[in-house]
């Protein structure tokens, strides 16, 4: 039971999401449209009520153990609490029931996304690029054939996107772009014939029950 | 010199540079930052699902237009709490079982369609691809090129045979294809971060000091 009817739910519903490419009949599609644009998006909604619930018991976990840098779970659950109580009650245009505007300063919940969490976000990605350069400074000296190729392919694509590029030679940016589109896109195809062969065993092999490592271990 | 006195310009300036001290080394700035991160993400998760997935799509129609039938999927989605109980905790996989049955499968033809027969449709060497260089005669060279690209590709792929003969060239000139996308798939995306880069500079030149327009 614990295990079987899992598996069976799978099967099943595996066999749902196929079924409306095939059939194209009114019956199948309106099921289709129910299990879409209701049950999965409700399910979603109380998957992410589990995360936050995990989030949060990790996090009040390491606070009540004095775990390291605790101080900052506070930060965390403090930050989420407040955001929630704005977003909850204050709506999402600013609506709700909660006032989020004192004079002209709003708090609602966009201002606060376009103005913590879209700056954090792009902070954080631009400061990858001072690691992948470092990173690449060491994986990507030409040791190889293999790889002065793909520090030289690297090395053109980023030169063809620049000014630079056009002021070195009018043809590099068209030679950046055929990189792009003709050698690159060959292997990449390569790749994804294999990733989406792949894709398909790993899919077949969950709807079958072949592949369990989902369950989890706990509660046979 | 003209600096904003808008708070929020300053909040988002101050959060730029907390994340930037990092490239000094880990520090109480950079920690606070990245922990607001990740608790103003979740709470404007929670608001966007609340507003926008379960008051319109399950309490509305459940609770003020009493619809049974949604029933379903109100008690279905209570069954991921069940993984807070360790006694029945079991429970959980009812609607992880659900949602993943139905994306994987519907995963299959949207996977054949998108990712092999297109690609295949793609790469053959036909009149339509030869013009979709818009490089005129040489258009034909293209497809060709690309055609030996994915093929000697493929065959670096293939392990089950060893890469001797004809199978050791074409894995050698396969290993050039995915060598030349990989580095123009890293240079692509070295230069989208440095856009991000630059784009906060710009923020903290601009609009936060008045330095540039």
């Amino acid at each position: 039971m614990k295990r079987n009817l899992p598996l069976l739910l799978v099967f099943v519903f595996g066999v749902l999401g196929i079924i409306p490419f095939i059939i194209p009949h009114p019956a199948v599609q309106t099921t289709d449209e129910f299990l879409r644009n209701n049950l999965l998006k409700i399910l979603a909604a109380f998957a992410l009520i589990l995360g936050l619930g995990s989030l949060l018991r990790v996090h009040m976990d390491k606070i009540r153990r004095k775990g390291q840098n605790w101080e900052y779970s506070w930060v965390l659950i403090g930050t989420f609490a407040i955001t929630s109580i704005i977003g909850l009650f204050g709506g999402v245009s600013g609506t709700g029931i909660l006032p989020t505007r004192i004079g002209n300063f709003a708090f609602d919940i966009w201002t606060i996304y376009f103005n913590v969490e879209v700056p954090l976000g792009a902070a954080m990605f631009a400061l990858l690029s001072f690691f992948m350069a470092s990173a690449a400074y060491r994986a990507f000296r030409a040791r190889s054939a293999e790889a002065t190729l793909l520090l030289t392919a690297a090395f053109i694509v980023m030169l063809g996107v620049l000014p630079l590029g056009n002021d070195i030679s009018p043809h590099l940016p068209s030679f950046a772009q055929w990189i792009m589109d003709v050698p690159n896109v060959a292997g990449q195809r390569g790749i994804l014939f294999g990733v989406a062969l792949g894709m398909l065993a790993t899919a077949l092999k969950i709807i079958l029950g072949i592949e369990r490592s989902w369950l989890g271990g706990g509660g046979e | 010199m003209n600096i904003s006195s808008d708070p929020w310009v300053w909040v988002s300036a101050l959060f730029t540079i907390a994340i930037f001290s990092f490239l000094w080394r880990d520090n109480p700035f950079y920690k606070i930052a990245e922990h607001i991160f990740v608790g103003v993400a979740n709470g404007w998760a929670v608001t966007f699902y609340w507003h926008n997935v379960l008051v319109p799509t399950l309490f509305d129609p459940l609770f003020r237009q009493g619809q049974l039938l949604f029933t379903i999927p109100f008690v279905i989605g209570m069954l991921y709490l069940t993984r807070f109980m360790p006694r029945v905790s079991w429970l959980v996989r009812i609607p992880i079982g659900i949602s993943m049955g139905y994306y994987v499968g519907a995963s299959i033809p949207a996977v054949s369609q998108a990712l092999i027969i297109k690609q295949i449709q793609g790469t053959l060497l036909s009149p339509h691809n030869f013009q979709a260089w818009h490089a005129g005669s040489m258009g034909i060279v293209w497809s060709i090129i690309l055609l030996i690209g994915v093929l000697c590709t493929l065959s670096y792929f293939y392990f089950s045979k060893e890469h001797k003969g004809i199978l050791g060239t074409t894995s050698r000139i396969g290993i050039v294809f995915v060598m030349i996308g990989f580095g123009a798939a890293f240079g692509y995306t070295v230069m989208a971060r440095i856009s991000l880069l630059i784009g906060r500079i710009q923020y903290l030149l601009g609009p936060w000091l008045g330095i540039v327009d």
